[in-house]
């Protein structure tokens, strides 16, 4: 059991077109809508993944979030990781939803899309995390009104204990008509942070 | 580590709303799928298994509380009141409420619903249960496409092993909706006929709506005579494709093998596999891989797709509870639309309800997003 | 044709979001799956979708599409005869 002595690896947010890893501000645009923003990010932590302009917004803002955090961490791309995948967030997909409801609304101008509906579902965007970095592992979407540190601690640290995942990335990530929001860090047997409901709050909360 | 226990279950779907009905009708041969006219849910005529809204609505005046509610969260109460009341269970802090659904309320997002479309938040559902029946936690909604009932039970029974609760009541559901409908259609996933899983004529999917319920605890003593213990489960991703299922079952596979790890179990202790099998051509084909590679093709199989349809948020809990009773009753049951074997691997389909000693069971989930799901059920005092 | 080439380039360049591709790179004889654009089942079922509502012709068998979107030469070629709006 390492229960007691597991650790915050390391966090990543983005919320207010602003892009924060480990208390580093790495980029911030604050005039620009948020697809533009997206795109920018993209461009500027230079993803290079061109899969990335098919997602929708949910997906693409955890994708960039995961990939910000992970990146520096995965020297080998090949190399099998069980890193668990636990996200939460509190409009589940509705953001693609109501583009699906808008394409069947109109019977006489009935034309669902394929690449729409596939991303109604919120573990699509750990879908396209985990073929990106080869991840294996589990994938859980938790929907709560308010980020629940609670439940993430709980639920981490017993995957971990249990040996399910050696690593767990967990987080919030939300979008909504009219706002959005990233927060992912990563649960592991070392770091410098300790993986506490507390300390959790207190990256959740100043960033 | 303790011994978890599925516990007391409740299905409501269009074979009946209590799990001893549902499986009976199953063990003679019914099946839920018919031919639906409803211009309001899809243009042409199709292939759902639909509960008829008149019973249901008589089922849930019964409870005294008439207006107010969705389709869903009717069933969804009427499932979870059933296990609530069977169970005796007090609903204090120790006691965990988990929702599993794909989509919740999403035909509110229609203009034409009588509900605002806010009623779709998945959270809003979850506090919907939680407040009808005064659980004194927070209700924890999982939503991860066609696995969220099979992995609710697996998550409830890590947060009992935590310490989290001592007893988790899971209820999962998803109603037949125009969006649903759609949605699989421009998939070109939906089958023009009823479902037949696994087999050579298999031409897609049919949708189903159902809600069931289950009670995970880790107190052995008021278990009823169908109660299991759950050995092991496991979930992993393919790591290929958010929508096609991977060419090699390699997520399943690895999902079954690490849920043996922890269950202590090998294919040899495995008497019957509750399988996905949704009758596409994609999903049966990568299953028959899988289960070959782990030496299961010979293992008796079904799919229970061809009697409910496809219950999405709801399928793993109604498969899981019928395997349940499966054991129970040492009875294997028929899977529904199959007649000749059409994937490449060998596959044990049961083709008639059959009496045999059984003991132990796999079920298994996949779905979009690349997730797999697989858990080990033990009969109890064997 | 080379206008309605050069339009179907331009909308599977957008409707399939392949924001790193000029029209200039997509040759009419190109290959669109595989190897070539690099299009997958999805883009597949979408240009079905694309040309029902943009041309006004109902692929009954998917596999049509297969032979259908073999190159924007075939797709041009098969929705000038085919076309109904």
């Amino acid at each position: 059991m390492k229960t007691g002595q597991l650790k915050i690896k390391g966090y990543c947010s983005i919320s207010n077109n602003r892009v924060i890893l480990n208390d580093t501000l790495l980029m911030e645009d604050p005039g620009s809508d948020f697809s533009t923003f997206l795109k920018l990010a993209y461009k500027k932590m230079v993803t290079n993944y061109p899969k990335f302009f098919k997602m929708d917004d949910l997906s693409k803002l955890g994708f960039l979030a995961a990939d910000i955090l992970l990146k520096p961490m995965i020297r080998d791309s090949e190399m099998s990781k069980n890193i668990a995948l636990v996200f939460s967030n509190s409009a589940s997909s509705l953001q693609t939803d109501r583009k699906h409801q808008e394409s069947i609304t109109d019977r006489e101008n009935y034309f669902p899309s394929p690449a729409v509906f596939v991303y109604t579902l919120p573990n699509i965007c750990l879908g396209e995390i985990s073929i990106k970095h080869r991840l294996y592992s589990e994938n859980s979407f938790f929907i709560f009104n308010h980020f629940n540190v609670a439940y993430l601690h709980d639920y981490a640290m017993g995957l971990i204990t249990t040996e399910k995942a050696d690593e767990v990335l967990c987080g919030w990530v939300n979008c909504d008509t009219d706002d959005y929001e990233a927060f992912l860090y990563l649960v592991s047997t070392e770091g410098n942070i300790e993986h506490h409901k507390e300390e959790i709050i207190k990256l959740y909360t100043t960033k | 580590m303790n011994s978890t226990y599925l516990s007391y279950n409740n299905i409501v779907s269009s074979l009946g709303f209590d799990s001893p009905t549902v499986v009976k009708n199953m063990h003679e041969g019914l099946s839920g799928i018919t031919l639906i006219e409803d211009e309001n849910l899809f243009p042409d005529p199709f292939y759902a298994s639909v509960i008829d809204s008149h019973y249901l609505s008589k089922a849930f005046k019964k409870l005294g509380r008439n207006g107010g509610y969705t389709r869903l969260e009717q069933m969804m109460i009427l499932s979870l009141g059933n296990i609530i009341t069977a169970s005796g269970v007090e609903l204090t802090d120790r006691v965990g409420l988990i929702l599993s659904t794909t989509k919740g309320n999403i035909d509110c997002l229609d203009p034409k619903h009588h509900m605002p479309p806010e009623r779709a938040y998945l959270g809003t559902l979850g506090h919907i249960v939680k407040n009808y029946f005064g659980f004194a936690t927070e209700p924890i909604v999982l939503s991860n496409a066609c696995v969220s009932g099979l992995l609710a039970i697996a998550v409830g029974k890590r947060f009992i092993s935590q310490g989290t609760f001592d007893q988790v009541f899971i209820v999962g559901g998803d109603v037949v909706s125009n969006f649903i409908l759609s949605g699989f259609n421009s998939f070109q996933a939906l089958s023009p006929l009823p479902c037949k899983p696994y087999c050579k004529q298999r031409s897609g999917i049919n949708i189903g709506e159902a809600a069931a319920s289950v009670l995970i605890t880790k107190d052995n003593n008021n278990l009823p005579a169908e109660a299991v213990e759950i050995l092991g489960e496991a979930s992993c991703n393919d790591a290929n494709h958010i929508s096609g299922p991977s060419r090699t079952g390699e997520g399943l596979y690895r999902s079954i093998l690490s849920a043996f790890k922890e269950a202590k179990v090998g294919p040899s202790h495995i008497d019957y596999i509750s399988a996905h099998g949704t009758a596409t051509q994609f999903n049966d084909e990568m299953e028959a891989i899988a289960l070959n590679r782990l030496g299961l093709g010979s293992v008796p199989l079904n799919s229970l797709k061809g009697y409910f349809g496809h219950t999405l948020g709801a399928s793993g809990l109604v498969e899981t509870i019928v395997g349940m009773h499966s054991l129970y009753h040492n009875t294997l049951y028929s899977s529904m639309g199959f007649t000749e074997l059409g994937v490449s691997q060998p596959l044990n389909i049961i083709t008639a309800p059959t009496v045999r000693n059984l003991d132990c069971f796999l079920k298994t989930a996949s779905g979009f997003g690349g997730c797999n799901t697989a858990a080990v059920f033990k009969k109890l005092g064997s | 044709m080379s206008d309605l080439k050069q339009e179907l380039k331009e909308k599977i360049i957008t409707q399939l979001n392949l924001e790193d591709i000029a029209i200039e790179e997509i040759a009419d004889n190109d290959p669109l799956f595989g190897d070539g654009l690099g299009l997958d089942s999805i883009d597949a079922l979408e240009l079905i979708v694309m040309l029902d509502k943009d041309y006004g012709i109902k692929l009954t068998d998917p596999k049509e599409g297969k032979k259908i979107f073999e190159s924007i030469e075939v797709m041009a070629k098969y929705i000038a005869e085919h076309r109904t709006k």
